[in-house]
C-alpha cells in the first residue's frame, strides 16, 4: 500500500475507493471492531467538547481566526518569517514537495548527519520525505509510536492521528518479536510500549539531528509550537542538536493569544483529552544548536484562490471527521489511497490531483457529520458535494455512473416515462432469474437484496386514500 | 524570484477579501475553585496534585514520594524544595543525561481547564532534562492558578516569547489498540506541588 518513492512526492495513481473498501470489509470481524475503535473515539471527544460550555463559541472564533488568517496569509508568512529569523531560526521556502525534500536533505548533507528522528508531520508524509531521505543513505526513524508501527510494517499511517488503529494488538506484538526482540506472543500494550520506549531511546541518543512537524507557527513571534502525547518531539528536539521543523503555509496563527482558542479544540476534538501532554512552544534555536523551519506551499496558494475549497485550507488535522464518518470507520484508511484519509482527505485528495482521486468525494454519506465535528467549522459534506460535481463537470465520471445518471435524469423529467418504467420493473424484476436481476449491473444489489415489488404504486396509494378522506 | 518571494507573491495575489479578526474577548471558562479543578484535572490526564501551604512543607512531601525515595540521579533547579545530587555544569552533552530518575522544576502557571503547567524551559541547562527523566515534579505558586488557556496566555503576554511548554501530566500513548499506557518517551509520572 505504500506510496512510490519519489521526489515531487505527487501521488499519480488513481484510487478506487469501493474497491479497496471491498477488500478492506472482506475480513468481517476486523471491520467491525475498526468501527467500534472510531466509534469509540468519537464518544470520548462527544463527552469532551459537552464538557466546554463555550465549545461552539470556541468553534466560531477558531472559524473566524483561520478565515481572517487566510484573508492575509501572505503577509503573517511575512511577519513570521522575520520574527523567526530574528530569534535566530533559519527559515527556508520550499514550493513543492520536491524543493522540500531537497532543503532537509541539503541541511542534513552538509553537517554529515545520516541519523534523523522523526516525530509526526503528515507533511512530511505527504512530500514522501522517509523514501527520499532513505534512497540517500539517512536512517529515518518515526517516533510516535504509532507511527513506528506502521514504518517497521512498511505502511503509511492508516489515519492522522491514530496512525495504528488498523492494528491489533496481537499483530504489532507478531511484529515487536520479529523487530524488537520482544516475547513471543506478548502482545500486552504495556509490555509493547516498554519495548518501543527503551528501542526509540536508543534512537534519540544516537540521533544528530531530530525533525518534528508544526501544529501552529505564530505570526506574532516567530515561534512554533508542537503537540504530542508522548513527548516524542521533546527527546528529538532538545537531545540532538539541529532541530528541522516542517510546516504548510497554513499553520500559521496571527497572535501567540490565538493559541488558546485552538489548544482548547485541537485535542478535545481528536481524542477527547482536554489537552496533549505536552505543547511545545520554539522560538529559536538551543544555545548550541540550530533551529531550521522549512515553509511549504505544495499546492496551498492554488488552493487559496478556490472560493469553495479554500475553507479546507482550515483544517487543524485533529482527525475528528474521520472518526465519526461512518464510510471511513467501515472502509478503513487505506481504502482512500491519500496521505489524509476519511472527510478531509477527500477533499484535500481531489485538490491536488482530481483524476486520479475521483472517486474519494463519493466515499462519503453526505450524512454531515463531519460538517458537525469539525473544530474549526469546515462544511466538509457540503465541499464533498461540491467537488461530486466538479467532477461532473470534469467529464471524470466513469462510464457507468455517468450513463446511470443519464438515464435516472430522463426518467424523471417526464411524469409518464416514470411511471412507465415502474409499470415495467414491477413485473419484470420479480420474473428475472435472480443471475440476470443480480448481474454486474446492480451495484446496489451486491450487498443487499432488491425489496419485494409493491402491488400498488405510491402514487395509486396516494390516491385511493385521499378519496377514502 | 526566489521562492520566497514566489510564495509570498501567490498568497497575497490568492487571497480572499479580508475578514476581519475574530474578538476572542468573551471565550472562557470559570471555576468556583480553580485549584481544586486543577487538581481535578489533572488527576484526570494521569497526574497527582499535592497541595502544601509554604517550601520548607514542599520539600518534605517531595523527600516522602517513593519516586523520589527510589531515585539516584536527580536533576532539582528548585533547591529550597530538593537538593538534587546531579551537578548539570558537569553534564557537556544531553545524551549524557540518559539515567536521569528525576527533575524538580518550577512550574509558572497552572491551568485548571485542562490539568496543565507552563514551564519556561528558557534558561534550563539542558532542555532535555524535563522529558527525559523517568519522573518529573514541578513546583507551582497557589497564585499561578488560571481558570484556562485564555488566561494563561494573557499572563505569558507581558513576556518575551521563549522556549516554553505546557505539561499536562505524564508522558502517555494509546496507539496500540487504544489502550492507555503511561510512560511512552518521557516521564513516567507527573507531581505537581501546589504551594500557598
Amino acid at each position: 500500500m505504500s506510496a512510490p518513492p519519489s521526489a515531487t512526492g505527487e501521488l499519480e495513481r488513481t484510487v478506487d475507493h469501493a474497491a479497496a473498501a471491498a477488500r478492506f470489509v472482506a475480513d468481517d470481524a476486523k471491520a467491525h471492531w475498526h468501527d467500534q475503535a472510531l466509534w469509540w473515539v468519537r464518544k470520548k471527544r462527544d463527552a469532551a467538547s459537552a464538557a466546554v460550555p463555550d465549545w461552539e463559541a470556541l468553534r466560531d472564533a477558531a472559524a473566524g481566526l483561520k478565515a481572517h488568517t487566510l484573508s492575509r496569509l501572505g503577509d503573517y508568512l511575512d511577519e513570521f518569517a522575520r520574527n523567526a529569523e530574528a530569534r535566530g531560526a533559519h527559515v527556508h521556502f520550499a514550493r513543492d514537495a520536491a524543493e522540500h525534500n531537497a532543503i532537509v536533505h541539503g541541511i542534513l548533507q552538509e553537517r554529515g548527519i545520516t541519523r534523523l528522528v522523526k516525530s509526526k508531520s503528515m507533511l512530511t508524509e505527504e512530500c514522501h520525505l522517509n523514501p527520499y531521505l532513505e534512497a540517500r543513505g539517512v536512517t529515518v526513524t518515526d517516533t510516535d509510536l504509532g507511527e513506528r508501527i506502521v514504518q517497521l510494517r512498511h505502511e503509511p499511517p492508516s489515519h492522522i492521528v491514530l496512525p495504528a488503529i488498523h492494528l491489533k494488538k496481537e499483530e504489532i506484538g507478531e511484529l515487536f518479536h520479529r523487530e524488537l526482540g520482544t516475547a513471543e506472543g506478548a502482545s500486552d500494550p504495556k509490555v509493547l510500549t516498554e519495548a518501543a520506549r527503551q528501542h526509540l531511546r536508543q534512537r534519540f541518543l544516537e540521533a544528530e539531528a531530530g525533525l518534528t512537524g508544526v501544529n501552529f507557527a505564530i505570526a506574532e513571534t516567530g515561534g512554533v509550537v508542537v503537540c504530542t502525547n508522548e513527548g516524542n518531539a521533546d527527546m528529538g528536539s532538545t537531545l540532538p542538536r539541529v532541530h528541522i521543523a516542517c510546516m504548510g503555509v497554513e499553520k500559521l496563527v496571527p497572535r501567540r493569544e490565538d493559541l488558546a482558542v485552538f489548544l482548547r479544540l485541537l485535542a478535545r476534538s481528536a481524542t477527547g483529552q482536554p489537552v496533549t501532554t505536552y505543547t511545545t512552544h520554539f522560538h529559536g534555536p538551543r544555545p548550541d544548536g540550530e533551529l531550521h523551519i522549512v515553509v511549504v506551499d505544495n499546492g496551498r496558494s492554488r488552493q487559496l484562490a478556490d472560493p469553495v475549497f479554500r475553507r479546507s485550507l482550515s483544517c487543524i488535522r485533529c482527525g475528528a471527521c474521520m472518526n465519526t464518518c461512518p464510510v471511513f470507520r467501515r472502509s478503513g484508511g487505506y481504502s482512500y489511497g491519500y496521505i489524509v484519509p476519511g472527510p478531509i482527505g477527500s477533499i484535500l485528495g481531489p485538490a491536488r490531483d482530481p483524476a486520479g482521486h475521483r472517486t474519494l468525494p463519493f466515499a462519503s454519506s453526505l450524512c454531515g457529520s463531519c460538517s458537525d465535528v469539525c473544530p474549526v467549522r469546515i462544511d466538509l459534506h457540503h465541499e464533498l458535494w461540491a467537488w461530486r460535481k466538479e467532477l461532473v463537470k470534469r467529464g471524470l465520471l466513469p462510464w457507468r455512473k455517468r450513463a446511470a445518471m443519464k438515464l435516472a435524469g430522463a426518467v424523471l423529467r417526464f411524469a409518464w416515462l416514470y411511471r412507465l418504467a415502474g409499470w415495467v420493473a414491477r413485473r419484470l424484476v420479480p420474473a428475472l432469474p435472480r443471475r440476470l436481476a443480480y448481474g454486474r449491473w446492480n451495484a446496489w444489489g451486491r450487498q443487499r437484496e432488491l425489496p419485494p415489488m409493491p402491488r400498488q404504486t405510491f402514487r395509486q396509494l396516494y390516491r385511493s386514500h385521499r378519496d377514502r378522506s | 524570484m526566489t521562492a520566497r518571494e514566489e510564495m509570498l507573491a501567490a498568497m497575497r495575489r490568492n487571497a480572499p477579501r479580508e475578514t476581519p479578526r475574530p474578538d476572542l474577548a468573551r471565550l472562557g471558562v470559570k471555576f468556583a475553585d480553580p485549584a481544586a479543578k486543577f487538581a481535578e484535572s489533572l488527576q484526570g490526564v494521569g497526574g497527582t496534585c499535592l497541595r502544601v501551604p509554604d517550601l520548607a512543607v514542599a520539600g518534605r512531601a517531595v523527600a516522602e514520594l517513593p519516586v523520589r525515595q527510589a531515585a539516584k540521579k536527580v536533576v532539582s533547579l528548585v533547591p529550597e524544595v530538593e537538593p538534587g545530587n546531579l551537578d548539570l555544569a558537569a553534564v557537556k552533552a544531553p545524551r549524557e543525561l540518559e539515567g536521569l530518575d528525576l527533575t524538580v522544576l518550577r512550574g509558572e502557571l497552572a491551568v485548571a481547564e485542562n490539568g496543565a503547567v507552563w514551564v519556561d524551559a528558557q534558561l534550563l541547562p539542558h532542555r532535555a532534562i524535563f522529558v527525559i527523566a523517568e519522573h518529573l515534579v514541578l513546583v507551582v505558586d497557589a497564585a499561578g492558578v488560571v481558570n484556562d488557556l485564555h488566561e494563561a496566555y494573557a499572563r505569558l503576554a507581558g513576556r518575551p516569547a521563549a522556549y516554553g511548554l505546557f505539561i499536562s501530566g505524564p508522558s502517555k500513548t494509546a496507539d496500540i489498540e487504544q489502550a492507555l499506557v503511561i510512560g511512552a518517551q518521557g516521564a513516567r509520572s507527573c507531581t505537581v506541588l501546589l504551594v500557598g
